[in-house]
């Protein structure tokens, strides 16, 4: 009988078992920073909206708290985006003829809605609650980062099922007192050789939190 | 005979981890579970004309529930009784209402009148209409209605607050106003004797 293969094929046959596990294991690992990457999850990528609206200048610079456009954020499920009426409150008097304000004026005048682009939009199977972490001492902060640095919105986390978990197993690396939530920079204001995690701790406890149970699927597949 | 079982084996293995492997795609368009046929707030819609997920309710919609309450009660849902402003807060005034009252005040009205109500906030310096201060005679002879009015209807250049300002909020900020108002413009001699001694002796 003749020899259909040659004696080498024995190496390249042991061979591409090798590099097929290879292959397999860089394709995991590609996968797995693929899925993290910020163009899979839009992290830090802010997208053209409708008029430029700047945080850092209506919440660093004129003062405003978040409470006075996202005024549900304490008591419902979603925080709201304005009406035309919030943003005409003040720019009926002031800014009257900038037409980086044209799209605003237009939108009151003729009752069509502003169209923003959506950046933090969880699926639709995942169930999400402003109200209980804002009032549990979950900050603004620290899912949304410093927003009053912003000139456009971003998003700074993944929103991912492990970002959410990350915390709903150790809330006390997170919280604070819930009267600093809407505050920017908390870390700052902290003083030297506190130990945050400590007083983390008796937060959690102070304000009832049963961290166990917060990793069921039921809580937030519901 | 035992190279057919090894065949079909062979298939099944292969479509279990298929079905493994795809069960997280979402293949079919506009059937995704992330994307389902449903609304949530302010989003946008073709159900409608004007695009909104959230209609409007048409004029005169009579509210159930909570807000039936609130409206049944005129002074307190509109500071008025038979249409004269009312001068007392129908709501309980402790010390809990009044610090609801100033955190409410800090957020909605302090950018344009100021932490301390003289009309000088933040927006005001950049250029939006001075509106009066709180602690000259005319604003502090209003009645406690007025105010609510105020904040419920607007006034002048000012936008109703009504749509951001809870009823009940809306008179914790007024019980908050006239605690401004009386630190302002405190009468000498209802301070303790201790304070009045200190003032009189900077006047001199
Ligand atoms: C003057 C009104 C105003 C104030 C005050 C304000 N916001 Fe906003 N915010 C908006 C508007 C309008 C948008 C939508 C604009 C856009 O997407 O460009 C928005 C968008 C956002 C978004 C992004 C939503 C998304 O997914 O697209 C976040 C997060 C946010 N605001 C957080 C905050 C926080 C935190 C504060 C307080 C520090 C705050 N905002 C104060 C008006 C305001
Ligand atoms: C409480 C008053 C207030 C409200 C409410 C408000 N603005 Fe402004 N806005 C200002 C002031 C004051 C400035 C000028 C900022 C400065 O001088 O730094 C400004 C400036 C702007 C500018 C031009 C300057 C810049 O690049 O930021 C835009 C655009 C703008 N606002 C959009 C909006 C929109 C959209 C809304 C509604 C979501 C809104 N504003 C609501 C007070 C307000
Ligand atoms: C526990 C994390 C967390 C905290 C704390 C938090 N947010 Fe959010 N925020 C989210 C998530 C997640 C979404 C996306 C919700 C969705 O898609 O349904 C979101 C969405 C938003 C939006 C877009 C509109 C909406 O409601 O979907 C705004 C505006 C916003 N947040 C403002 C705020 C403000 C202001 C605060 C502080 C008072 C705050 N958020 C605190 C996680 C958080
Ligand atoms: C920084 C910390 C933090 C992050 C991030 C976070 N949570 Fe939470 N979450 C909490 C805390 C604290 C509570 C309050 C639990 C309690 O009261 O027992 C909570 C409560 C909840 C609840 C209500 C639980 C109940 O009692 O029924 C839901 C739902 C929820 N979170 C969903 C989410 C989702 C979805 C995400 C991710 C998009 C998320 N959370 C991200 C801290 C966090
Ligand atoms: C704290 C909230 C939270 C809890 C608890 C939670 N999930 Fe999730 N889950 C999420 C979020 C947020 C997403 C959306 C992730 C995304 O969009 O990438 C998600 C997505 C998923 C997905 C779909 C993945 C995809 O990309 O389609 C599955 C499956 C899932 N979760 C299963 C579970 C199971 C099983 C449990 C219980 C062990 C669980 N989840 C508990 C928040 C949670
Ligand atoms: C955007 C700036 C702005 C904000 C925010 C604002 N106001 Fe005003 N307010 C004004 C201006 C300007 C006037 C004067 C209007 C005029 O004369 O046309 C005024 C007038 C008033 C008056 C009448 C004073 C008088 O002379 O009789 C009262 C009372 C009042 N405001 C209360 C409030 C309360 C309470 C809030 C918070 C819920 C508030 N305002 C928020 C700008 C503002």
């Amino acid at each position: 009988m003749n020899q259909i293969f040659h004696p080498s094929a024995n190496v390249i046959a042991k061979a591409s078992i090798g590099v097929l596990i290879v292959l397999v294991g860089v394709l995991s690992v590609f996968l797995y920073f693929f899925v993290r990457s910020s163009w899979m999850t839009g992290v830090n990528i802010s997208e053209p909206q409708p008029v430029p609206f700047s945080h850092l200048h209506h919440v660093r610079q004129v003062g405003l708290d978040c409470r006075y456009c996202h005024t549900s954020v304490e008591e419902a499920a979603s925080a709201n985006i304005p009406p035309t009426e919030t943003c005409m409150t003040c720019h009926s008097q002031i800014w009257t003829d900038a037409p980086m304000l044209e799209p605003v004026r237009v939108s009151w005048r003729d009752n069509v809605s502003l169209e923003w682009e959506r950046l933090h939009d969880l699926a639709d199977f995942v169930y999400f609650n402003h109200s209980i972490h804002v009032n549990k001492g979950i900050g603004c902060e620290t899912c949304h980062g410093r927003v009053d640095n912003m000139a456009l919105p971003m998003k700074v986390n993944t929103l991912q099922m492990e970002w959410c978990l990350e915390c709903h197993r150790n809330p006390a690396k997170y919280i604070r007192p819930t009267d600093e939530v809407f505050t920017m920079g908390y870390a700052e204001t902290v003083p030297a050789g506190h130990d945050p995690l400590v007083e983390g701790h008796e937060l959690v406890a102070q304000y009832g939190i049963e961290v166990g149970r917060l990793d069921n699927c039921s809580i937030c597949h519901r | 005979m035992s190279k057919t079982v090894n065949k079909s084996l062979f298939g099944i293995t292969l479509l279990i981890f298929l079905a493994l492997l795809t069960s997280g795609c979402d293949l079919i368009p506009g059937r995704h579970m992330r994307d389902q046929p449903k609304l949530k707030p302010l989003a946008a819609s073709t159900l409608f004309d004007n695009r909104r997920a959230s209609q409007i309710p048409p004029a005169n919609t009579v509210p159930r529930g909570e807000w039936y309450e609130f409206m049944s009660d005129e002074p307190f849902y509109t500071g008025r009784q038979n249409g004269e402003f009312i001068d007392i807060i129908p709501i309980e005034v402790n010390r809990e209402v009044l610090l609801r009252g100033q955190e409410r005040f800090n957020i909605y009205c302090s950018p344009c009148h100021g932490l301390v109500g003289n009309g000088q906030g933040m927006v005001v310096q950049r250029g939006f209409k001075q509106p009066n201060s709180f602690h000259t005679d005319q604003v502090r002879s209003q009645p406690d209605g007025y105010f609510y009015d105020v904040m419920t209807n607007g006034f002048g250049v000012m936008y109703s607050y009504a749509a951001r300002v809870h009823p009940e909020d809306r008179w914790a900020i007024v019980a908050y106003i006239r605690a401004l108002q009386f630190s302002q413009n405190v009468p000498l001699d209802s301070l303790p004797t201790e304070d009045r001694q200190q003032i009189e002796s900077l006047v001199e």
